[in-house]
């Protein structure tokens, strides 16, 4: 997902030279390419987030289009405060990419493994978050917000699954997209979980017949309410599945969604419990412990549908 | 033990559990090495069968990424057992890339966040000031660090509260994580930065032992004013091929390159 990003960005700096990339002080094997090219509209501002966020929104002021560059945590959390009020509360074309979202870099602990962002970032008001499943996804949102002038986060892993689409999903902001259909149950998930899920999906189509839906909500906020109702309130039970706390993120979100039109369904939310780690692991070793074998694997999920 | 071994030994511990996790930051690790072992075999009133003793000095690892050195002096130390560094970034395993508090005994907080650790320090100066108690706070920063703001913070804070009783020392091997220091975000003078903020601070070679060693057998420098140390570094020291390389950040260690550094 980074490589779509980086490959994407150097399209838009091409033939737009308002575009500016800001990095603390990451990127190595990454933004050469970038940095390289436009040297002059490449900005590594070090170790110091408070100030890339802060100086990303001067920037917009000025008419440029910066997008600020760092791992997950350090380019949303570390300068919330800027997010917030230099970007969000000026309603600033700044776009964030975090990268190693979720459990990307597991085996560096909790500092690194942040399951709670996109809960804080959606309640912020102007700030859209985004989620992308694959290269196409991340790819499309990408040219589309750049087609914007508002603050934008966007969550990209690193490592794991991708291929969801063989062909480009033609994505709408704010609309999720139905990746498989399905008659049986539904399955709303978001990021990597959505290329997990899929498999899991195949999975229990060839050996249970079991014909389950799925949704990619690759824009976290704003949401369109009322398509996601028609998309899944038809179904009397419904799984959400996020690589994120199930504190606040799309579980939260559906389940909003879901009690404000009356919805008389059963809802399962699976995510990260309210906790930090008690043990690192790589990405896929933190997948099946927390989220995907805990409460989603094949048979929890079939039970749950059957 | 003579200070060269235990450097040497600290070395192969790192590389070793580098080898094995095939994980990065090497250069960050061996960097540190030898301030570490002077601190840990020296300076530091610390008790390895007694880890939470409240008088123990603190050291505060704020470079947390380097946690990989951070482990092995420990464990050289004997706070706990060698095979225990086994489980370095192993999956189920408590041995985090980053310090964690609580995964061993002799971790004073959690690190992996650049600029967390000198405001904690600070906060545990000021309590041992306020509990009239002996202890000192040592704080074992990255160069990196020097750009976060909570540094420059913590700074004047530390010199405002008069915390003479905390020292933070500099692992200024002049790399970041993309890029040299004065080519991301110039820190010089650095010494002079420091000064100004109201702080004592001598300069050293962090991997001559004896500096090392003298400069922290005196502080308080001066009464009243917080202390720091600027070491001078080499990001890689000891592993040739890494030596002040920026790829000495993220590359994994081979077979081959393994077996010729640990001989
Ligand atoms: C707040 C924060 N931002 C970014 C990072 C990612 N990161 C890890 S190490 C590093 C810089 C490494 O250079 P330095 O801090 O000088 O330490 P060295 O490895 O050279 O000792 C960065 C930017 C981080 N850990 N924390």
């Amino acid at each position: 997902m980074r490589k779509a990003f980086v490959k994407t960005l150097i399209e838009l700096a091409e033939k737009d030279d308002r575009v500016y990339l800001l990095t603390g002080d990451l990127g190595f094997h990454a933004l050469e390419g970038f940095a390289e090219k436009f040297p002059e509209r490449f900005l590594n501002c070090g170790v110091a987030e408070q100030n890339m966020m802060g100086v990303a929104a001067g920037l917009a002021l000025s008419g440029k289009k910066p997008y600020v560059y760092s791992i997950v945590p350090f380019v949303t959390l570390r300068c919330l405060e800027q997010i917030r009020i230099d970007v969000c509360y000026h309603n600033l074309d700044v776009k964030i990419i975090g990268i190693g979202g979720g459990f990307s870099y597991g085996t560096l602990g909790s500092t690194h493994s942040v399951m709670e962002e996109m809960a804080i970032l959606r309640t912020i008001p102007n700030m859209s978050v985004f989620s992308p499943a694959d290269l196409l996804e991340t790819e499309e949102l990408f040219l589309k917000t750049y087609e914007n002038k508002n603050p934008a986060y966007f969550r990209l892993s690193n490592i794991g699954q991708y291929e969801v689409y063989d062909k480009n999903p033609n994505l709408e902001i704010g609309k999720p997209n139905v990746v498989k259909d399905g008659a049986d149950g539904v399955i709303v998930a978001t990021g990597l979980m959505v290329s997990i899920c899929l498999d899991i999906i195949k999975k229990i189509k060839n050996e249970n017949n079991i014909n389950l839906k799925l949704l990619s909500v690759h824009t976290v906020k704003p949401l369109d309410e009322k398509l996601l109702m028609e998309q899944i309130s038809d179904f009397k039970k419904i799984f959400v599945i996020e690589e994120h706390s199930v504190i606040g993120g799309l579980g939260s979100i559906v389940a909003e969604v879901l009690a404000d039109s009356g919805y008389g369904g059963i809802l399962k939310r699976v995510g990260m419990d309210d906790e930090f780690l008690k043990e690192i692991g790589t990405a896929d070793y933190l997948r099946a412990k927390h989220i995907v074998k805990k409460n989603g694997a094949i048979e929890d999920i079939l039970n749950y549908f059957k | 033990m003579d200070y060269n071994s235990i450097s040497k030994n600290i070395r192969k511990k790192i590389l070793k559990m580098k080898y094995e996790s095939q994980e990065g930051h090497i250069g960050s690790a061996l960097s540190c090495v030898d301030i570490l072992n002077v601190l840990y075999f020296k300076i530091l009133k610390i008790d390895p069968k007694d880890p939470l003793n409240e008088d123990r000095d603190r050291l505060v690892f704020s470079k947390g990424h380097a946690a990989a050195a951070l482990y092995a002096v420990l464990s050289e130390k004997e706070f706990f057992e060698e095979k225990i560094l086994d489980a370095y970034c192993k999956d189920g395993s408590k041995l985090a890339g980053h310090s964690t508090r609580g995964s061993v005994p002799g971790i004073e907080i959690s690190a992996g966040s650049l600029g967390h650790g000198l405001p904690m320090a600070s906060g545990m100066a000021l309590a041992g000031k306020k509990d009239n108690k002996n202890y000192r706070v040592f704080v074992l920063m990255s160069d990196g660090e020097m750009d976060e703001g909570t540094t420059w913070e913590s700074a004047l804070f530390s010199a405002h509260h008069k915390l003479d009783n905390l020292t933070v020392i500099v692992d200024y091997n002049k790399w970041q994580a993309f890029g040299r220091t004065n080519e991301v975000l110039n820190l010089e003078p650095l010494a002079k930065k420091w000064e100004s903020f109201g702080w004592s601070v001598k300069e050293i070679n962090g991997h001559n032992f004896l500096e090392i060693e003298n400069v922290l057998s005196i502080v308080p420098f001066e009464k009243v004013k917080p202390n720091v140390v600027i070491a001078n570094t080499i990001k890689g020291k000891g592993v040739e091929f890494l030596e002040d390389k920026l790829e000495s950040h993220y590359t994994h260690i081979t077979k081959e390159d393994y077996e010729k550094s640990i001989r």
